[in-house]
């Protein structure tokens, strides 16, 4: 089965789409792909915003994000391109204190804030910079000030973290330990646990002594207020990536591993009614244009063996002996994008070739944006 | 002991097996851990999940001995609450309540601390328990595959970890056993690149960040790395594209390949790219022996890795000179 071609080009000139989100699992070219996105969107007349959640410290230069300042910046481009193309970097932190002072009247914000517990939570809580960049986005749609929105996605463990990561935030504030330490004395619901509330108590104190406890309990306590505020925003983000104006571009790479994690986060969008643009099969080996697209691996190998028997023109039998390499990981690659095809059928792809140097600057963003728009 | 990281996917998991394997390789007993609840050594050595209890995967010929855990941080805690204060029932309650869950999510130090408690235990214990003291080591090595070079300063710190949250306390007592096995100077922390730009800048940067917490830093595993297919001073002429196309259509027409001119034309774009590419990874290759850690290369494997291709890998780094 032959997939169709992901055309990157109708996307982003349709005026409907508002929000693109660049998804897969580490290291496979979101940031790449959402930054060269953003800048074939600028070149066609849009008025883009790029999310970028940790580009390649050349790359973030290449658009003009020497600082982190958590805010928009217009990424120079050459005088006569139609629209335009802004760029910010996620300082997690930031928007996360943002939120808080927004929930919170001054005073109980200032607690927060200094919270020994907030700062871990705000900075290493495993799905706050999903969620934070969920957030991000929220915030830029409001605004209004931009036509389309390209969002890329942290480095999570898993490609779904980012539309979890609110829930499991919440799910954890709302958890039963929460309450139960926000409502220390005995109630009910800790009589069905079998162990009597002192002795949790007692546990608790043992393990994580009694100014940890005490700080907690203040945390916990001071984040309660707010967090009505937090769940409500997480769900109306979450609803606006169902929205009929979002798209998702699932980037993978050509080995079995990230294609695994593409196919279940494809599954998974479906799942959860989110539109699917198409998958971005990123770094593959064509073959090369010409006579060479015809010359078997066989045929090449048994031709440098050859001229290595006949001890004669070393350079033609390395290049042989590198093509026939070249047509096998593309046979191997092919192999794998059909197979992932076949199990997502009608999804739309475009390929986008492993150049020979990495990507940082916008002339390589521009050159990863033709082969998007080229598609397979 | 070993800890191994590297960015996500780069070959931690592979690199920290084949490095337990090439460890025991003149016999005795090496522990081959987990940290990240991902299953990762059971799917390398295809056999079914690992529970948290420390079992031997591989015998090594020669007499050495692999064995390999699992650590969870909930299983740590139950442990640790039941070896230290024989609390098994208030732990039970305490997972059901989530405390675990509670843990991981705001204070990540305590659920790091839990399992690099787990790791370094496993390290200092002796043959005989903690009654001898002068008992000899219960392992030989420990080699720990560790979280991705973007968190392992934060995880390998767990003492300013916690410090921040409990100044005194059970938790501080343990963290400070902790860090004195991490910080020991029979403990390494390797890492592992790929000769690409953001792998190798990541290393870089994680070698800064370990050395500055004053721990050791051990090798860089050069991993997945491919041979130069072409002539040394054939290189520089066919990435500035200046392959001679006559001398390569010549030599298609020796092999008796029709189309020769065409072909000729077709083969030196492949021959440029994979040359800039050659070039790049020498690039990145002296930044990395920049760094001053003694480089350790392993080479891509075909058709993944196996129990078998991990034997050939841990081969590899034996020949290097890898040994306890
Ligand atoms: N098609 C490509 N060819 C060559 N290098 C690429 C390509 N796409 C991405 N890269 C490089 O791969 C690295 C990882 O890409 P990045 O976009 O940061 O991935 P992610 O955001 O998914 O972690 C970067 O160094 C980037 O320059
Ligand atoms: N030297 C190698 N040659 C070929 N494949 C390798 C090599 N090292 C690792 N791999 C493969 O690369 C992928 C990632 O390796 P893994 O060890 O799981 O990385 P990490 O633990 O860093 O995420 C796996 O599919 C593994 O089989
Ligand atoms: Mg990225
Ligand atoms: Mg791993």
């Amino acid at each position: 089965m032959s997939a169709g071609r992901l055309d990157v080009d109708a996307l982003l000139d349709d005026p409907a789409t508002r929000i693109v989100v660049c998804c897969g699992a580490g290291g496979v070219g979101k940031t790449t792909t959402a930054a060269a996105l953003g800048l074939r969107a600028a070149e066609r007349g849009r008025n883009a915003v790029v999310i970028t959640v940790d580009p390649a410290r050349r790359l973030a230069q290449s658009m003009g994000l020497d600082s982190l300042d958590n805010t928009p910046s217009l990424v120079p481009l050459p005088e006569g391109t139609p629209g335009s193309m802004h760029a910010m970097m996620l300082d997690m932190k930031r928007t996360f204190d943002e939120v808080v002072e927004e929930h919170a009247d001054p005073e109980r914000a200032r607690q927060i804030l200094g919270n020994p517990f907030y700062q871990t939570l705000s900075t290493s809580f495993s799905g706050t910079q999903e969620y934070m960049a969920m957030e991000k986005l929220g915030q830029l749609r409001q605004s209004g000030e931009w036509d389309l929105i390209v969002v890329d996605t942290p480095p999570s463990r898993s490609a779904l973290d980012f539309l979890d990561a609110p829930k499991r935030l919440g799910r954890f504030l709302d958890g039963r330990l929460v309450k139960f330490l926000s409502a220390p004395a005995p109630s009910g619901a800790f009589k069905l646990l079998g162990a009597g509330v002192g002795l949790v108590t007692s546990v608790l104190g043992k393990i994580l002594g009694a100014q940890l406890l005490n700080d907690l309990r203040a945390f916990v306590a001071a984040f309660d207020t707010v967090f009505g505020g937090f769940q409500e925003r997480a769900e109306r983000t979450y609803r606006l990536l169902q929205a009929p104006g979002t798209a998702f571009v699932v980037v993978a790479v050509p080995e079995a591993d990230a294609l695994r994690e593409a196919s279940y986060f494809m599954r998974r969008l479906a799942t959860d009614a989110m539109p699917l643009a198409g998958l971005v099969v990123n770094r593959t080996h064509p073959l090369p244009a010409g006579a060479g697209a015809r010359l078997d691996a066989g045929a090449a190998t048994a031709a440098a063996e050859a001229l290595e028997a006949a001890g004669s023109h070393p350079g033609a039998s390395a290049a042989l002996r590198l093509h026939a390499d070249l047509v096998r990981t593309h046979l191997r690659e092919r192999g794998l994008r059909e197979r992932t095809v076949s199990a997502h059928p009608g999804v739309r792809v475009a390929e986008v070739p492993a150049l020979p140097e990495d990507v940082h600057d916008l002339e390589g963003l521009r050159g990863i944006g033709a082969a998007l728009a080229r598609g397979a | 002991m070993h800890i191994v990281t590297g960015k996500g996917g780069t070959g931690k998991t592979t690199v920290a097996a084949a490095l337990a394997r090439a460890l025991a390789a003149d016999g005795g007993r090496v522990l081959l851990v987990e940290v990240e609840g991902r299953q990762g050594i059971a799917t390398l050595f295809g056999s079914p999940p690992l529970p948290y209890e420390e079992r031997e995967i591989d015998a090594v010929p020669g007499g050495g001995r692999v064995f390999a855990l699992a650590a969870d941080a909930e299983a740590a805690l139950m442990e640790y609450l039941e070896l230290f204060y024989g609390m098994r029932r208030a732990g039970q309650a305490l997972t059901r309540l989530g405390a675990v869950d509670f843990a991981t999510t705001i204070a990540p130090g305590l659920r790091d601390v839990l399992l690099t408690g787990k790791a370094t235990e496993a390290v200092r214990r002796r043959e005989g328990g903690r009654r001898r003291p002068e008992g000899r080591f219960h392992y030989d090595a420990v080699v720990m595959d560790a979280p991705p070079t973007g968190r392992i300063g934060r995880f390998l710190n767990v003492n300013s970890e916690v410090a921040g949250l409990a100044r005194v306390g059970p938790i501080r007592n343990h963290a400070d056993r902790v860090m004195e096995v991490i910080r020991s100077d029979r403990t390494r922390v390797h890492f592992v690149s790929l000769l690409e730009e953001m792998p190798a800048q990541e290393t870089r940067n994680g070698i800064a960040e370990v050395g500055a917490l004053g721990l050791h830093v051990g090798m860089v595993v050069v991993n997945m790395a491919r041979p130069p297919l072409l002539p040394g001073d054939a290189l520089s002429d066919a990435a500035a594209g200046r392959a001679d196309l006559g001398e390569l259509a010549a030599g298609l027409k020796a092999a008796g390949l029709d189309d020769a001119g065409d072909l000729a034309e077709s083969l030196a774009e492949e021959v440029g790219a994979h040359a800039r590419r050659v070039l790049l990874e020498r690039r990145v290759r002296a930044e990395l022996a920049g760094t001053g850690a003694p480089l350790v290369e392993l080479p891509l494997l075909e058709g993944g890795v196996d129990r078998a291709a991990l034997e050939g890998l841990a081969r590899r780094m034996a020949e290097q000179g890898v040994r306890r």
